[in-house]
């Protein structure tokens, strides 16, 4: 792999709300290489929205607050920058899409507005040539017709063309690194197909490292070159993409695979869903936040968390469970045998 | 004999502009859609937002009145049907609905949500309906101990389930599924997947499974219709539809779905349609899909085919197209040609706006 743009180290940020602390990310670590994809995956609530939040530094303060951890974009250290070189940093160097695109855009101003904006914040250009890069951005990113687009407003872009829109304002500065957010949830599956092969043309042509946070697994193994399970704020597993799929060796790994209907399988399956609800980030205990929905339970899971067991190259898991016991119980899923066929 | 049969069913919403509220257009929602649905058999609808799939399953209820069409529910014809009439139909027709936040009333108990159709329509003493209460909870897998909570104590999973036991108070036999599972996190909806498939077997139900994500439509639906801007472009089994499907948006839409196997997705050509879906308020002339459609040839925008029978599978697979993919000995063509059996449909809105 290239060179190392991201790391990310036992990265901690808490909500300190009036009922109590959130933890929404607990101590979670991962790295990004030039022209690399991670794929950060999990249900509501997992905290993986605001582990990437918490790279960029906008976790809103009050209440959110990252209270340990290290995050170094090519060795720098962005927990120590001032808001200031933080600033200069975003849009530059890391930028980010949002999963809805009609309230990530400003209602009032023309679309090229918005990009022209992005682009004098952080390059020295004039107000008319920011436009005309904005046009060209906006037709880069494949909208027809962008020289008359660029002076439409949000609300005549159609969902699709406004997540396009975002991509161009993402990209109008050559970040290293692109954050996606779910940048594909509110759209249909056709204009879902469009996006996500502009951004793959982005990230070959400016060889960018992508995270993509997502709930579809369908997406992660699309895109993905590495994955990252979140569970109630922490890292349940990660590693390279067929080893998750394939060798997964977290039991909620194996629910979040035994609950997916497949469209690609003849024979219809019963689905394997993960018993109860998702836990309460509120009363999330000292060790796995997944026990009570974790039928493979053992005594210490809930007292402590599991420390890293690396199990293949570069693929990690946090589990009590003994890995042969581990296997073992794999084996046994009904649905197991069909994910490696 | 089907226990729904629905025909040529339109649903135009109004345009009205200006101080005086005057109609100057029509968004032609749900254009000439006809399928049926046999007892115990699941239908889905599928297709993406705008399409019509949910004002399809809200007029056939006739919780919204349609423009034309019939809709015949065991013999009955539903659209004829008095107000009288149509609450004692509803006793056999239920809907649940996609958001399980906004369905449910914030001030109600538990019980009095779940309650409520058993008392509109008077059924049994209250002692009687307590205790029903009591068994649909049990039923959809809640504790009958928290009936005397508020929706807003509950998880989303939990609220889907409240919504389901309200649909089975009154025993129907017919239950439209609207997006029931779309609002959920991945584990919790294979959970109330599970949950339907079961009350189904039970129960003996039939359901309209309206939904945008392709995987659950194969997983639950026995048939299932694609629908594009207010009409079926295809209907089949289920199996040959994913197997074989014939008409290119239905090709497009099966290849954009992303499958959660890396192996898979390697090797997998997607099909990238270009533009947006265009608005119902102006549909194209001719197929709606044409604009967008890579087969598309002048023929295409003369009229919107009507749905045809092309291929060995018979009645069980048609399709609206006038160059349909064939499947012959295994490989797939598609004809230069347009396909003999395809008819031009009935004229649809772009031509009576032109009268």
């Amino acid at each position: 792999m290239g060179e190392r743009l991201l790391e990310v180290k036992d990265l901690s940020t808490h909500f300190f709300t009036h009922v109590g602390v959130v933890k929404a990310v607990n101590g979670v670590s991962f790295t990004l290489d030039r022209e690399e994809t991670i794929g950060i995956v999990g249900e509501s609530g997992s905290g993986k929205t605001v582990a990437a939040l918490s790279v960029m530094r906008l976790v809103p303060d009050p209440p959110g607050k990252i209270v340990a951890g290290d995050v170094r974009l090519a060795g720098r250290d962005l927990l120590a920058l001032t808001e200031d070189e933080m600033r200069a940093v975003r849009g530059n160097d890391i930028a980010m899409i949002f999963q809805d695109p009609m309230t990530s855009l400003n209602p009032v101003f023309k679309v090229g507005d918005q990009i022209a904006e992005a682009i004098m914040l952080h390059q020295d250009k004039k107000k008319d040539e920011a436009w005309e890069m904005a046009a060209a951005l906006l037709e880069r990113v494949g909208i027809p017709d962008a020289k008359k687009r660029v002076n439409q407003y949000p609300f005549e872009f159609s969902g699709g063309m406004r997540q396009r829109a975002m991509i161009a304002m993402a990209i109008s500065c050559n970040p290293d690194i692109l954050i996606a957010d779910e940048p594909t949830t509110a759209l249909d599956v056709t204009i879902q197909a469009q996006i996500m092969d502009v951004i793959r043309e982005m990230q070959t042509q400016f060889r960018s490292g992508v995270i993509m946070i997502t709930h579809d697994l369908g997406v992660v193994a699309e895109i993905a070159d590495k994955v990252m399970v979140m569970y109630g704020g922490r890292t349940v597993e990660y590693g390279p993409v067929d080893a998750i799929y394939y060798d997964p060796h977290h039991p909620y790994t194996w629910g979040l695979l035994g609950s997916l209907p497949r469209l690609d399988l003849a024979e219809k399956h019963r689905l394997q869903p993960i018993k109860g609800q998702p836990p309460d980030l509120l009363l999330l205990p000292p060790g796995c936040p997944f026990v009570g929905r974790c039928a493979y339970e053992v005594p210490r899971c809930r007292g402590e968390w599991p420390p890293l067991e690396l199990v293949g190259p570069d693929h990690g898991v946090h589990c009590w469970i003994p890995v042969e016991r581990r296997l073992e119980m794999r084996a046994g899923l009904p649905r197991f045998k069909e994910w490696v066929a | 004999m089907s226990l729904l049969e629905v025909k040529n069913l339109k649903k135009y919403f109004p345009i009205k502009t200006g101080v005086l509220k005057r109609t100057t257009g029509q968004v032609y929602a749900v254009d000439d859609v006809s399928f049926s649905v046999d007892k115990g058999e699941t239908l889905g609808l599928v297709g993406e937002s705008g399409c019509g799939k949910s004002t399809t399953g809200r007029t056939v209820l006739r919780l919204i009145e349609a423009t034309g069409g019939s809709v015949t529910f065991d013999g009955v014809d539903v659209m004829a049907a008095s107000r009288a009439e149509v609450q004692k139909l509803r006793r056999d027709m239920q809907i649940i609905f996609q958001d399980p936040y906004a369905s449910l009333n914030p001030r109600k108990r538990v019980k009095h949500i779940i309650g409520e159709p058993l008392d509109i329509h008077g059924i049994g003493t209250e002692q009687e309906r307590r205790r029903r209460v009591f068994e649909l909870m049990e039923t959809v897998g809640l504790s009958a101990e928290h009936a005397e909570r508020y929706p807003h104590e509950f998880s989303g999973g939990q609220r889907q389930r409240i919504g389901v036991a309200r649909a089975l108070a009154l025993r129907p036999r017919l239950i439209i599924c609207d997006e029931p599972v779309s609002a959920l996190d991945v584990s919790i909806r294979a959970q109330i997947i599970n949950l339907l498939e079961d009350l189904q077997d039970e129960l003996g139900l039939t359901y309209v499974f309206i939904a945008h994500d392709l995987s659950v439509v194969k997983h639950l639906s026995d048939r299932v219709a694609v629908m594009y801007l207010g009409k079926i472009v295809e209907i089949s089994d289920s199996d040959l539809l994913y197997d074989h499907p014939q008409h290119p948006y239905t090709e497009a839409l099966l290849s954009a779905v992303p499958i959660p196997d890396p192996a898979t997705e390697r090797a997998r050509r997607r099909i990238i349609l270009e533009g947006d879906v265009p608005s119902p308020a102006n549909p194209p002339k001719g197929c709606v899909f044409h604009p967008r459609c890579p087969r598309a040839q002048e023929v295409c925008t003369s009229a919107m085919p009507a749905l045809a029978v092309t291929g060995e599978a018979g009645e069980r697979h048609q399709v609206a197209c006038y160059f349909p993919t064939r499947y012959e000995g295994g490989r797939r063509s598609v004809s230069e040609s347009s396909f003999a059996g395809a008819q031009p449909g009935a004229a649809g809105p772009a031509g009576a706006a032109d009268a």
